[in-house]
């Protein structure tokens, strides 16, 4: 029932907001908290306070320290509040005030205010997917952002957010990772990017690899990140292309991908490029490297 | 079309109804800031969630369609009189508004008030006044196209009994008949530039001049009938040509909807003054405002001069 103690969340959250708003503004927020605690509280409480939450609390960045950052991987693994604002961290300590033993009433407040929300409120909302009480009721929503157009609502559900990888079915994970691709956001932010690959999601990689080259478009030398342990006879041929491609970020990516396969084709096909073959092994190629440049690239 | 560079807003304009080349025209023409009330969308909504989705639609998806032609969206949010009388229904979107009005760029409770000033509009017009006392915010009052005069007395004649300061109301929609008993009263009083039913902006022009600047506000309301986005600029430039001051022109274009909106606390100049940069590369993925083909627009987006005949009759 729980991805993260909520006390422990609350109190993580609560002080990391002391350093970044207001005193007027906390006393604001912890009058709100113990409103909407009630078991009795009128809906409209919740409501008024969720979306006020930015007149009184800012919206500036949170300030966090590195120890604050160590703290909420400890709190929730992959938990990682870095781009997060005063007026969300608010908004999320509103929701995990909320009564919660009843999962369904719970989780129908929640569905009406992500139905009902601006951009500022689904952010919040989705970036705060991991921290709820009943994670597996909010899958259908997940899969909902994933649909988003708006770039930093697709951002706050898919990239810095543990709860996909923990809770997503496979073909709604597919789905995601694909959309990252295709509206261009960096991949490598994606939590649990290796951990959840899987062979589906190569072949549909490949695929929209197949598509952008047949249409003349650059394709993310990222997009391969997934795909390596499950080179076979068809996308052995991609990564041939790759290596014959003039971009070294994408040379680098086949050779990674190469790296990570066990196909006996694919080794020598990193054989076959040694320079690239040792950097990879003197750890000067890496995902991280490749997205970090692709990045700065585009 | 010559506005002589004025920053413009248009305070009452649907633009759920309208394309983005209406926002390029906008943008283009001067305008900086719009303020979208909530509405009727021409024929009746059946179902509290359409409403529901509309008022998100408001504050989400629409106003990231303006930031994308570099305009700042506003909007206010309200139970509009016509659809007021479907009792059962009315009582659903009460409920629903509470949701809505505290949310960030949402500049009043509006547009509300009496279409065939029958007891129900009444009912649920004294219940949204209410709502905007408890959150402290302006209210925009569309008034009645039929027995109009009487009805727009009355509307103020209700706000007052409710404890809401004239300063706090933007009485919509006036006309010759109207306007020297809403400024007299100390309320602000709108004018909608409606190709030919509602005002022209000749007539605009001898309000002015008639008048005066203060507390009157100029708007287009465009919506999905035959109206006309760029009404402001429109009057604004041929104010000038008309010879009324600069600076005139910047109070009823622009200063005195940002005045009276602005009591929300949810409207600032530095909103926009910011500079307007757009980039649509960034934000839209193929599959959004832009399609194939379209060339997305990079920087900070410049006002011309340059658009026809700026008469609206
Ligand atoms: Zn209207």
């Amino acid at each position: 029932m729980y991805q993260a103690d909520i006390y422990a969340t609350k109190t993580f959250l609560m002080e990391v907001l002391e350093r970044t708003t207001t005193p007027e503004g906390i006393k604001w927020l912890v009058q709100k908290m113990k409103l909407v605690e009630d078991e009795n509280a009128k809906p409209k409480e919740l409501y008024l306070a969720f979306s006020a939450a930015s007149r009184f609390i800012g919206k500036a960045p949170l300030q966090l320290t590195p120890h604050d950052a160590e703290m909420a991987d400890i709190i929730r693994p992959g938990f990682d509040p870095s781009r997060w604002t005063a007026a969300q961290a608010a908004r999320t300590l509103l929701i995990l005030s909320m009564p919660y033993q009843d999962g369904e009433a719970f989780r129908q407040q929640l569905e009406t205010l992500f139905n009902t929300a601006d951009m500022g409120e689904l952010v919040a909302l989705y970036a705060g997917l991991p921290l709820l009480p009943h994670p597996e009721l909010f899958r259908e929503r997940a899969a909902e952002g994933f649909r988003t157009n708006m770039g930093d609502v697709f951002e706050a559900v898919a990239l810095d957010n543990p709860y996909p990888a923990d809770y997503m079915h496979e073909d709604a994970w597919n789905n995601m990772v694909l959309k990252t691709l295709f509206v261009g956001k960096p991949v490598f932010r994606i939590y649990g990017i290796e951990k959840r690959r899987n062979a589906k999601l190569a072949r549909i990689l490949s695929d929209y690899a197949h598509e952008r080259w047949a249409a003349g478009r650059p394709v993310s030398p990222e997009l391969w990140r997934p795909v390596g342990p499950f080179i076979d006879e068809a996308i052995l041929k991609d990564i041939k292309k790759l290596f014959a491609q003039p971009s070294e970020l994408e040379q680098e990516a086949a050779a990674l991908a190469c790296a990570q396969s066990s196909n006996q084709q694919a080794k020598e096909l990193l054989s076959a490029h040694p320079q690239l073959k040792s950097r990879v092994e003197n750890g000067e190629i890496t995902w991280r490297l490749i997205g970090d440049k692709n990045l700065q690239l585009s | 079309m010559n506005t002589h560079n004025l920053m413009l807003i248009d305070p009452h304009i649907h633009m759920t109804s309208r394309t983005t080349d209406d926002y390029e025209r906008m943008q283009k023409a001067g305008i900086v800031a719009i303020i979208e009330p909530a509405f009727w969308l021409g024929q009746p909504r059946t179902e509290a969630g359409s409403f529901k989705d509309y008022f998100s639609s408001l504050v989400g998806w629409e106003r990231f369609r303006a930031s994308q032609f570099g305009i700042k969206h506003y909007c206010t949010i309200g139970l509009n009189s016509k659809e007021a009388n479907n009792e059962a229904l009315a009582e659903q979107v009460m409920e629903l508004l509470p949701l809505f009005v505290c949310k960030e760029g949402v500049v009043g409770v509006g547009e509300i008030g009496y279409d065939d000033q029958t007891p129900t509009e009444d009912k649920y017009f004294r219940a949204q006044l209410e709502l905007a006392k408890e959150v402290n915010m302006p209210v925009q009052v569309h008034t009645p196209h039929r027995d109009k005069k009487a009805g727009t007395i009355k509307s103020m004649e209700v706000c007052l009994e409710h404890g809401i300061a004239p300063d706090m109301v933007v009485i919509d929609h006036n006309n010759e008949e109207t306007v020297k008993d809403v400024l007299d009263r100390g309320f602000w009083a709108a004018f909608t530039i409606y190709p030919n039913s509602k005002m022209g902006n000749e007539r605009m022009v001898e309000i002015v001049k008639q008048y005066g600047s203060e507390r009157i506000i100029v708007n287009s309301s465009a919506d999905w009938g035959v109206s006309d986005p760029l009404s402001v600029p429109k009057t604004a430039s041929l104010m000038l040509e008309r010879g009324i001051s600069i600076e005139d022109v910047r109070k009823v274009c622009y200063q005195n909807a940002l005045d009276s909106f602005g009591k929300s606390g949810q409207m600032h100049e530095s909103d926009w003054l910011k500079g307007t940069q757009v980039d649509q590369r960034e934000k839209f993925s193929d599959n959004s405002v832009l399609r194939g083909g379209q060339t997305p627009v990079v920087g900070e987006v410049k006002a011309t001069d340059s658009l026809d005949s700026n008469i609206v009759r």
